[in-house]
Formats: C-alpha cells, structure tokens, sequence
C-alpha cells in the first residue's frame, strides 16, 4: 500500500506520481490522507490501480478517469467523476452538483445522496445513487444509465436523449421530452447487474424501480413543440 | 393633369424591402430563421482605422532589408511547454461536423506550412486534424462532444471555451441533415438528430468555478498545456480580468464579427459587439492587472488582411485568430460554383445556409459527394498562400510605421475616420487630439 499525506506532499505530487503509473503496475495499492477537500484529487488517472481517500474531497475528484477503481471514504465536492471514461468511483458519503458529468464509462457509486444536475449531460457512464438525487439530474444524458434508489427532484432527464433512468421512488417532476417506459425484462435484467456492481444488491429489487427515458419528440425541430422546450 | 410630376415610390429607411421580405418570411414558416457565419450589418471596424507611418519623428524600416520579426509566445505564464508560433495569426475553433473531415485537413495543412495553429471545435479531435496541425488547441466546451483525456494530452493547448462573438451566451446547433454516422459516432448521439450544443459549462459555473476547472485540466495534463480561455465579445474588461484571475494562459476575446456554424440571425445580429469595441477593453484589463504580455490576448471577428491584423496587434491584441477569412481561402462562397448557389435560392459571396450541409464548396457539409469535391491539399496551399500575404502585408504597415516586430505596432500608430470608432478603438479622430469618451476618463 502506497501511503499518500496530500497535506503534507501536496496535490501536485500526488497526480504525477498516479500519472506515472501506466499499464501494468505491481504499485497498485493507493492511500491517500489528509484531503481535505482538496480539488482535483486523483484526476487524470490512466492504470488500473485502487486508490482510497480517507476523508471527503473538493471539485472534480477522480476526473476523466481511466481504469482505475477510487473510493472515498467520505464526501465529494462538485463534479466528481466528471467525463470519466472507464473504471469505478465509489463515493461513502454524499455527492455535490454534477456528479459524473458527461462520464463516458465506467461506474460511479454514490452511496449518500447526489445533488443537483447529477448524471448531466452523461454520454455512456452507469450511475447508482443509493440515496436520492437533485434537480434538473441527467439533463441533456446522451447515453448510459443513471440509477436512483430513492428520491429524485424536479425536471428529471430535461432535453434527454439515449440515456436510461431508473427510479425507486417518487419523481417530483419530469422535464422536457422526458417519460416514464415501460419495464420490460432485459431493463429488469440490466438494473440486476446494476444494482449487484453498484453495491446495492441487498438494498432494493428492480421490480421496484421505474424506468425513464426519451419521447424523442424533441430530436429535431418542429416549431409546433416550441412550447415544449 | 397626366403631366404633373407623381410622387415616385419610396422606400421606408425602416420598413425596407429586405426588412419586409423577413416579416413575410417569419409570417409564412413560423419559425426564426437560422444561419451560418458572422453579423452582416455594417459596424465600425477596422477600416475605420488608419496608420500614420513615419514621418520626421518616427523612422521607417527598409522593406524586404530591414528586419520585421512576426513570431509570437503564447501560454508562458504557467504552462511547461507554451507554444511558439511564427505568426500572429491562428486559425479560430471550427467543428469537424460544421465542417467537413477534408476541410478540416486543409486547415491544418494550411496553418502549419505558414507555421501557426489550428483549432478542433465542438466535436472533438480528428485525427485529420491532428495528423495535419502542427499546433493543434484543442477545444474544452460546454457540449464536451468527444471529450477525452488522451486527445487533451496530444493537444498543444487547451481552450476553455465560455462564449463565442457570434453568440454570447448561445449554445450551438447542428441540424440533423449533418449528422453522418462518424459524427453522430464522435458525438455518441443518435443520427439524423438535431444536435444542440449547452450555452453553460455542465460543470461549473462562474469565475470562481472555473478557476478550479482549469486546476484540474492543469492537473490532468501534469501543467504543460497553455489553458486559454475563450469569450465572446460581451463584457471584455471583466470577461478578461476574471478569466485571468482564473489563472488562464492566454485570453481569447471574439467579436459580432466571428462566424458560427449555425444559429439565429437574430442572435448574430443583435447579440454582442463588434470586436473594436473589445480589444481597447480587454488590453486594458490585462494592464491594470499588470499582466499585459503575460496572459497574452487573441482576438477575432471579422480579420481579413494583414492591415485588419496589423491594426488589432497596435490596439494591443498578441495574436489574431481567424475563421470565415480561412473558409473563403478555401474556397468558400467561390464564384465557381454561382450556379449551384442559385439552385439554393443564393449566390456566391451570400451564401450562409452553412447548416443545410448543401455546400457546393464541399467545406460545410458532411456529404460523402459535395464533400469530396474538395480537396485539401490544394485547399491548405490557397490556405498558407493566404497567411503569408497576411503577415506580409502586416509587416509592410509595421515597416512603415518603423517597427522591428509587429508587437511594437502600438495605438499612438494610429487614427480614426469617424467619432465612433474613435472612442471604441481609443485613438484620436484623425487630424485631431480628441479621443471621444477618453479625455478624463474611460
């Protein structure tokens, strides 16, 4: 286990040296101490290594990662897992705005809560949020799925396109070109999956959920739907 | 009474008949009408502008004797590796989507054989880009189309982009008709769609946001790239004095002029100003700041020759980024093809239907057959023809003006023909000592 003080060595060192790490490593344990809600922690990451952060971090931890699997033990300030591309986040605590913007791949687990704007603009990335979620989450969601077991706020999946939701609870309101689908057994058997990889097996059954998706009215103009928008 | 002089027809300066054919237009279709390319309306401009030259005070250098150096750094106040380019004129971010994959190519081959850069767009990287650009800037924006860490840390800069001058505060649109397989691919959106690009950042919002975006993007790329921060022309002295206060490398600034692949006329028309209005504005900041120089400042809309150049770099400016200017050189809106331009209800030098895809010139489109029509070897060699009689022409103006590097080029260099532009650019109205608006205070 490489053992990390980012107060004591700072932010800088601590992303060249996981930036070091390319392809196969036998370094594949990471702790990081200390963070303090530093920004940018473990950002840019490119090898399948774990990293651990024992506390809660700034804006924009574990960005664009790639490969690599990062926990933290605590909360994540805004944008965390932000464009990632591949590998897990898995986040204890509670997640701030933007969680997981545009993520192209990879997991991200948020085992608390996520804010507002979860899941925007997310083009390929799974999302469980074991808690509930915010307004205006996966606006404008291109691809991927965003799984929520509890509650989600106002104007869900505005603008959506190809992306998946799943909800287990209440919906306060859905937004623009977003509707409830139906279930059918291969979301059942994809939300298992989700559910098992994202932690959350034992806390909830797909049946529970609800699935949302596009009304893909709004794909291309039609000035008869300006009102819609 | 038949012989008595009638009233003849007149035309309201108001109601004009081009005025009244968009009423009837908007009356009959319901919806605005969309666009490519910059503001059309006649502004103050550079051509307001005048050099003074030498004179006894001042002393010319001997053209084509006489060293006049044109290269320029940008990116030296943080980045490991700023870039160097040999002229201060860079080709401006345009989308491999709005514009074709050989265009694109031509781009790069143009830019890098005058030796400057080029810049992606909304869409991502292409690898005819990349493998024809030199020195490629690699576009951060609000729709993060293709947004991936490698294609971060093969660029030579990164430029977050906040607004653009044909539209501040607008997204960008590219309608359905373009949306081929490999750009509905590169967008990972559905074909055929319209595709709407965010006018926000997904991730942060204000100045002090982006400060810790560009930490991250820093980090990512272990500091090395030059950040640049893109804006629309809008608020220019704050626009610029926050964006470096977010610790940007280099400040873009683009005027109404600057083009778009396509949005509301009404919004090119009528939203921001013209890029006079932003440069006096943004050099401004950058002094009170102390950081003239050391962010540096680039700035477009609306740049056609070496004296639009020559004129922007005496306001101040470090470099010129051009966009519609590089399409013409291309091969844009060429005569050569008026008949089919006419089929499209347009002609040659009128033509901005960009997003219909329908370009005979084969630039702004994504059809296999118009596209290939094309070709981007000869394109990039119009390209560098043309930014070498740029830099040329500039040089010929800051040898005139006694200048030893077209940095030196400085506003007691020149003059204003109209009130207006004198009080924009800051320069006194010709024949006098009055700059309007200057005299105790800005």
């Amino acid at each position: 286990m490489q053992t990390f003080d980012l107060e004591r060595e700072g932010l800088r060192a601590l992303n060249s040296s996981l930036h070091a790490l390319k392809g196969q490593t036998n370094m594949t344990a990471w702790e990081v101490i200390n963070p303090k809600g530093a920004h940018a922690i473990a950002a840019g990451v490119d090898a399948p290594v774990d990293i651990t952060v024992r506390g809660s971090t700034g804006y924009y931890c574990a960005g664009m990662n790639k490969q690599a699997t990062i926990r933290i033990k605590g909360s994540a300030g805004p944008g965390v897992a932000e464009n990632m591309m591949s590998g897990t986040v898995i986040i204890d605590g509670d997640a701030s705005q933007y969680a997981g913007a545009t993520g192209r791949g990879g997991l991200l687990v948020i085992k608390g809560n996520a804010s507002s704007r979860c899941g925007i603009s997310m083009k390929g990335i799974d999302i469980v949020v074991h808690g509930n979620i915010g307004h205006m989450s996966a606006f404008m969601a291109q691809s991927g799925n965003l799984v929520v077991l509890g509650d989600a706020g106002e104007s869900l999946g505005d603008s959506l396109y190809e992306a998946r939701i799943f909800v287990r609870g209440k919906v306060k309101s859905l937004g623009a070109d977003c509707i409830e689908k139906e279930m059918r057994p291969e979301h059942l058997a994809l939300l298992a999956d989700l559910l098992k990889r994202g932690e959350a097996d034992g806390k909830a059954r797909p049946e529970e959920f609800r699935r949302y998706g596009s009304a893909r009215k709004l794909y291309n103009f039609n000035i008869d739907n300006a009102s819609s928008y | 009474m038949t012989d008595l002089p009638r009233t003849p027809p007149r035309f309201s300066a108001t109601f004009t008949p081009a005025v009244n054919a968009e009423i009837r237009r908007a009356a009959a279709s319901g919806i605005y009408d969309i666009r490519g390319g910059g503001t059309k309306r006649h502004l103050p401009h550079f051509d307001d502008l005048l050099f003074l030259g030498a004179s006894i005070s001042r002393y010319p250098l001997e053209g084509y004797r006489e060293k006049c150096a044109t290269d320029v750094w940008l990116g030296t106040r943080f980045a490991k590796n700023p870039i160097h380019l040999e002229i201060p004129i860079t080709i401006a971010g345009m989308s491999f989507g709005a514009l074709s994959g050989p265009a694109k190519e031509a781009l790069g081959r143009g830019a890098t054989a005058a030796g400057t850069s080029t810049t992606t767009g909304d869409g991502g990287m292409t690898e005819e880009e990349r493998g024809h650009s030199r020195t490629l800037v690699y576009q951060y924006l609000p729709s993060r189309y293709g947004m991936n860490p490698d294609d971060l840390r093969r660029a030579d800069a990164i430029e977050v982009v906040v607004g653009q001058g044909a539209k501040p505060g607008g997204g960008g649109m590219l309608l359905g008709q373009k949306i081929s397989d490999r750009v509905a691919q590169m967008r990972n959106l559905p074909k055929g769609i319209d595709q709407r690009s965010a006018c926000r950042h997904p991730d942060w919002t204000g100045p002090d946001d982006l400060e810790i975006k560009i930490l991250e993007l820093r980090e990512i790329t272990d500091w090395e790239k030059p950040i640049y921060v893109k804006v629309g022309g809008a608020r220019p002295y704050y626009d610029t004095a926050l964006a470096v206060k977010a610790g940007a490398d280099v400040v873009v600034v683009d005027g109404m002029q600057g083009g778009t692949a396509a949005t509301q006329d009404v919004f090119i028309e009528h939203v921001g100003m013209p890029i006079l209005a932003c440069i006096p504005q943004a050099v401004k900041a950058l002094q009170d700041l102390g950081m003239h120089r050391k962010v540096q400042l680039i700035v477009s809309g609306g740049i056609r020759s070496g004296a639009d150049v020559a004129k922007a770099l005496a306001l101040g400016a470090d470099a010129v980024a051009i966009g519609t200017a590089a399409l013409i050189a291309l091969g844009d809106n060429d005569p050569k093809w008026e008949e089919e331009y006419r089929k499209l209800g347009t002609t040659a030098d009128a033509y901005d239907d960009w997003h219909e895809g329908r370009d005979p010139a084969g630039i702004t489109t994504q059809d296999p057959e118009l596209y290939s029509r094309f070709d981007p070897i000869l394109g990039g060699r119009r390209l560098k023809n043309y930014l070498k009689v740029m830099t040329l022409e500039a040089q010929t103006i800051a040898r005139a003006c006694g200048k030893s590097h077209l940095h030196n080029l400085e506003p007691e260099d020149l003059v204003s023909l109209t009130i207006e532009a004198a009080a924009m650019a800051g320069v006194p109205l010709a024949g006098t000592n009055w700059i309007p608006g200057r005299n105790g205070g800005w």
